[in-house]
């Protein structure tokens, strides 16, 4: 395979797999945990395949056009710090996936977990190889949906949920604020492409939106990273299962917080700002995770204190604005995803054993899982920075840093003191975690008789614990290679600064400050060995917690402010509120037409007598409905009807044929529908109170609003008619519809071949609605009084079924009787005719839409005629699947064109020369209006029927549901 | 022609505002009815009004300027369908809303008419 297209191939494996994974659904447990750890073994395979590409500072790039005009392209670039992460993600992701298999309960179909792991795992991907900055925003968003999702995986706890939602708040927050960074940080350099944006460091750093511009992303990288003060989301997120903690939540997704900053270092580092803000954040941080961690009871809540406090490290070290630090960062990144990951996969292998992670509660498991306890002894040495171990090496290079900085006599003491302080921490809580654990007593409450681990669970963490150990012996030969690229990828090739990778440096002072921190480590487990067992929160800065000033923030922003601005708003109601938007958009109206002068002069029309006479008629309806509608429904629906009729006839007048028809016949449909309903609404009360004076004061309110909303309308419909047209976009498609899109009829040929995107959105939505109305009717109750047939219904089947020999649907027969049989006849005639609408759409005025409407009027009207039992039993009506194959069909003409390399929804026709029928011009395009043709005959009879069949099954089911309406 | 348009296009929206501010929702359905006829005939003379123009090609393409303006009736064909869907769900709500609450009032409580 050419490297050219390895990049996308990996970025494209996990989600093709997680698709495939989802697909799985209950079957296949085993299947799923080899395509998530087969997955990530050939990511893993590839990356290392690109190694020669990107030695030396080099960068491969993939560039994948999507709208090039608008400077949108899918841009794939792998340079040598990308390419470490990359093997990080995969390589981490194949050991938690066999290691998920045995953790998990055996019961879990496990289809959705690892089909959501490896979807975090191509956007992970997704970060590390963007080279374009938005891109790497949205597959930034994308690993915090998949965290919250993962973090809720137990979704039926509520500590799961509760966990989730906070981390998806803060870290989702903290993507829009990276958002808007990127897009300041865009606008300063003229181009989202991360190559331009890295060539732009000094410019950037001169612009006078700098400091916004760094906030912005510092808070997205922040958030992420679990840097204070926004660090609690990560303890909150140990509810999910113990390999998604192992995976997202220490070795891949809160480094990509860091990943930022070292990313962005040569753009944004090197000034005040950034020492600061980035360099003060990571001290605090550091210091503030490891002395929360030395108080955690929870397994798993020190293991995640303890991130957050490597993490500041790591922040810390890219704030001091070193190139050293910054290769000191890209190391300890690497060395705290291998001891970190596998001392999760520890302490979930002892959660799962022995049944509890409380340190207050276990002790002596050595004695029950060696193997277990060996691992665990060198990760957890790893992490305290013990000699021989990879978290020594990059300790070393961090004191070497804070010893090196130079800011002022005070700083430089308090940095080193502070550096020696939290590693003194990080080692007491490291034999907390491994002696609470595995040593000292067996306490006789174990809620399980523990035991080792099954094999699978114990081999990551092994090959981890190696890692550590491997890098920890021979750092120049294991890692150096690898750190070399990653680290003349962020800095330039040429900018290396000199370190060496080796055990033994002599007795330097980074060395003596080492030991003095193990020595105070020790010392002080010792000495607070007791408090340990007995605190609950850590002294001083337990008080202050994070999560609850979290909950109080939502609890504000999300519940009482909503509520008070709910509560002031003038009403609950829906017809003040009515009222409201009308006067809103009748003050806008009246602004906008004050403010801006039309810039003609208006002129007088012509009046053509008839047309004004028609409108009379037309007025009259419209005034006539506006009356009526109260007390006179179908009164005012035959004068609504009119009033359509009339507008009808306007588009006839105006030379608008497909309009006519269109209106027509949905005139024809509403009419149907509204009438079916009616039956439903209640009966007019007679003698109710009196008209008051606050009834009438209303009337003449709206009265006045209404004619101010005419008014406003016709003057604004005249300025518009009047105002001369300029040279609209019409003209291209009037040129181009019959050299283009092969007809003659321009609206059709918009319709379904220039703006046929549209129409699909269209369909779509009548879908949509359709398929709404059908829900809510199934559930459909109707109010007690309207239960029973009515009155008249009631009568003639009594009449009907009165003779000898007669069923009680039979006086619908007897009432029809001509009419039925006429409808009968015609019924085929009609569908017919609305195939001729449909053919002749492309050059005559046709087309799917009126087509569709006519066939399913001729339906209806069967069912009109010879009642719903009648025409289901003789024709198969089935329009939730007539809506899903119009859908399809529509779609599927416009996947169609990809298959010929054209863009979505290419249009292609030719003239065919058929027996019998002659010359046809056959169009793609005729295929999805077909499409279009086959949804709104599905969408028409689905609600109309819908509402027909209410009638139908409520008399047999009367009792029942007036029992319950009782109930 | 311009002139008797505009005004049924007023007549039409004022009679459908009116009926948009009564409490019973069967007002407020044609309301919203004579509404969208409005709307939909405001769209459409966007363009300009043509009469005995040719709304379909002919085989030899003349000249531009003879034929309607396609654009606007394009628009105003999908937003008919729509309206109908729009009304169909807005009926299907009312009488739901009728059965849920047991009266035709727009706030589900008949405190006033």
């Amino acid at each position: 395979m050419p490297d050219a297209i390895l990049p996308s191939t990996i970025l494209a494996l996990p989600f093709v797999a997680a698709v495939l994974a989802w697909l799985l659904r209950s079957r296949g447990r085993n299947l799923a945990v080899w395509l998530m750890t087969g997955t990530a073994l050939l990511g893993l395979l590839l990356a290392l395949w690109l190694y020669p590409a990107i030695t030396g500072g080099g960068a491969l790039r993939q560039l994948i056009p999507w709208a090039p005009g608008l400077g949108l392209d899918l841009v794939l670039r792998v340079d040598g710090f990308a390419w470490l992460f990359m093997l990080l993600i995969c390589g981490i992701g194949a050991l938690v996936g066999i290691y998920a298999r045995y953790y998990m309960p055996a019961d879990d179909p496990l289809a959705r977990f690892f089909a959501l792991l490896l979807a975090f795992m191509g956007s992970m991907l997704g970060i590390v190889m963007s080279g374009n900055v938005l891109q790497l925003v949205f597959f930034w968003e994308l690993t915090s949906l998949f965290s919250f999702l993962l973090i809720g995986y137990w979704h039926h706890g509520a500590s799961a949920r509760d966990g989730a939602r906070m981390a998806l708040v803060v870290t989702s927050g903290g993507g829009l604020c990276l958002l808007a960074g990127v897009l300041l940080l865009g606008h300063i350099v003229g181009s989202y492409d991360l190559d331009v944006i890295l060539a732009a460091g000094d410019a950037v750093r001169a612009h006078a939106l700098y400091l916004p511009t760094l906030l912005l992303i510092l808070l997205g990288a922040f958030t992420k990273s679990a840097q204070f003060p926004f660090h609690f989301w990560l303890p909150q997120a140990m509810s999910a299962p113990t390999p998604v903690s192992a995976y997202l939540h220490s070795a891949t997704m809160v480094k990509a917080g860091v990943f930022l900053l070292v990313r962005f270092w040569p753009v944004l580092g090197g000034t005040d700002a950034w020492f600061w803000i980035v360099g003060g954040t990571g001290l605090l941080t550091l210091v503030l995770g490891a002395y929360a961690a030395m108080f955690e009871q929870d397994l798993k809540g020190v293991l995640a204190y303890s991130t957050i406090s490597h993490l500041g490290l790591i922040t810390m070290l890219v704030g001091l604005g070193s190139a050293l630090g910054v290769v000191a960062a890209i190391f300890h990144i690497v060395n705290h995803a291998t001891f970190k990951a596998s001392l999760f996969m520890a302490a979930g292998a002892v959660d799962h054993e022995a049944g509890t992670r409380d340190l207050r509660k276990l002790g002596g498991l050595r004695r029950f899982m060696p193997v277990t306890a060996t691992l665990a002894l060198i990760a957890g040495a790893a992490m305290a920075g013990v000699p021989l171990l990879n978290g020594f090496l990059s300790k070393e290079m961090f004191f070497a840093e804070t010893l090196a900085s130079r800011n002022g006599p005070l700083l430089d003491v308090l940095s080193v003191v502070i550096a020696v302080a939290a590693s003194a921490f990080g080692v007491t809580y490291s034999i907390r975690f491994v002696r609470g654990v595995f040593f000292g007593r067996v306490p006789a409450t174990l809620p399980r008789e523990p035991h080792e681990p099954p094999l699978w669970m114990r081999v990551p963490i092994g090959l981890l614990a190696l890692a550590c150990l491997l890098v920890g012996v021979l750092p120049a030969r294991v890692i150096g290679p690898s750190l070399r690229a990653a680290a003349s990828a962020v800095l330039g090739a040429g900018q290396l600064p000199p370190y060496s990778l080796a055990v033994w440096h002599g007795v330097t002072t980074p060395l003596l400050m080492s030991v003095l921190a193990f020595g105070a480590g020790c010392l002080l487990f010792v000495s607070l060995r007791r408090c340990f067992a007995t605190l609950e929160a850590a002294p001083l800065t337990g008080r202050f917690s994070g999560k609850r000033i979290f909950e109080r923030v939502m609890a504000v922003v999300a519940a009482d402010l909503p509520q008070r601005i709910e509560r002031r708003y003038p009403s609950r109601r829906l017809q003040p509120q009515l009222l409201l938007i009308v006067l809103l958009a009748l003050v806008a109206g009246t602004l906008a037409a004050t403010s801006a002068p039309f810039g003609f002069q208006p002129r007088w029309s012509s009046v053509d007598p008839a047309f004004a006479l028609l409108w009379l008629l037309g007025a009259a309806c419209a005034i006539g409905a506006a009356s009526q509608a109260k007390f006179h429904r179908l009164a005012a629906l035959v004068l609504t009807g009119g009033a359509g009729l009339v507008s009808c006839v306007s588009f006839v007048w105006l030379s608008a044929p497909d309009l006519a028809a269109t209106q027509l016949l949905v005139e024809v449909v509403t009419t149907i529908l509204i009438l079916l309903g009616l039956r439903w609404l209640p009966k007019r009360i007679e003698g109710l109170a009196a008209e008051s004076r606050t009834h009438r004061f209303r009337r003449r309110r709206d009265m006045v609003i209404a004619t101010a909303v005419g008014l406003g309308v016709a003057s604004l419909a005249y300025a518009a008619m009047m105002h001369p047209v300029a040279d609209s976009i019409s003209r291209f498609f009037l040129e181009r519809a019959y050299t283009e899109g092969g007809g003659h009829n321009v609206v059709n040929v918009i319709l379904v071949d220039f703006r046929g995107f549209d129409t699909l959105g269209e369909i779509s939505v009548l879908a949509i609605v359709a398929l709404t109305v059908f829900a809510l009717l199934r559930r459909f109750r109707p109010a007690a009084e309207s239960i029973n047939a009515p009155a008249q219904q009631r009568l003639q089947t009594a009449l009907g079924a009165s003779g000898p020999g007669r069923a009680a649907d039979h006086s619908l027969t007897d009432y029809l009787m001509i009419p039925g049989l006429i409808i009968q006849l015609m019924a085929p005639v009609i569908v017919l005719f609305g195939l001729h609408l449909f053919l002749r759409g492309h050059d005559l005025p046709g087309g799917g839409f009126v087509a569709g409407i006519t066939v399913s009027v001729a339906l209806i009207l069967l069912y009109m005629a010879r009642g719903a039992r009648w025409v289901e039993a003789h024709l198969r009506v089935l329009p939730v699947r007539w809506i899903g194959l119009g859908l399809l069909l529509a779609a599927g003409t416009g996947l169609g064109s990809l298959a010929f390399g054209r863009p979505f929804l290419t249009s292609y026709f030719r003239h065919v020369e058929l027996p019998v029928l002659g010359e046809l011009p056959l169009a793609s395009a005729v295929l999805f209006d077909l499409g279009v043709f086959v949804v709104v005959v599905g969408a028409t009879t689905l609600m109309l029927i819908a509402l027909a069949h209410q009638s139908l099954r409520r008399p047999r089911q009367a009792p029942a549901t007036a029992a319950e309406g009782e109930g | 022609m311009e002139l008797v348009l505009a005004a049924a296009i007023g007549i039409l929206a004022a009679s459908g505002v009116w009926l948009l501010l009564r409490p019973r929702t069967f007002q407020v359905i044609i309301g919203l009815t004579l509404i969208s006829y409005a709307v939909n005939l405001f769209i459409f003379s966007i363009g300009g009004l043509r009469t005995g123009a040719d709304p379909v090609l002919r085989d030899a393409a003349g000249d531009i300027a003879q034929y309607t303006d396609p654009l606007p009736q394009a628009l105003v064909l999908t937003a008919i369908v729509i309206g109908f869907a729009t009304t169909a769900l807005f009926l299907v709500v009312l009488l739901t809303s009728r059965g849920l609450t047991g009266n035709d009032h727009v706030d589900g409580e008949d405190g006033s008419a």
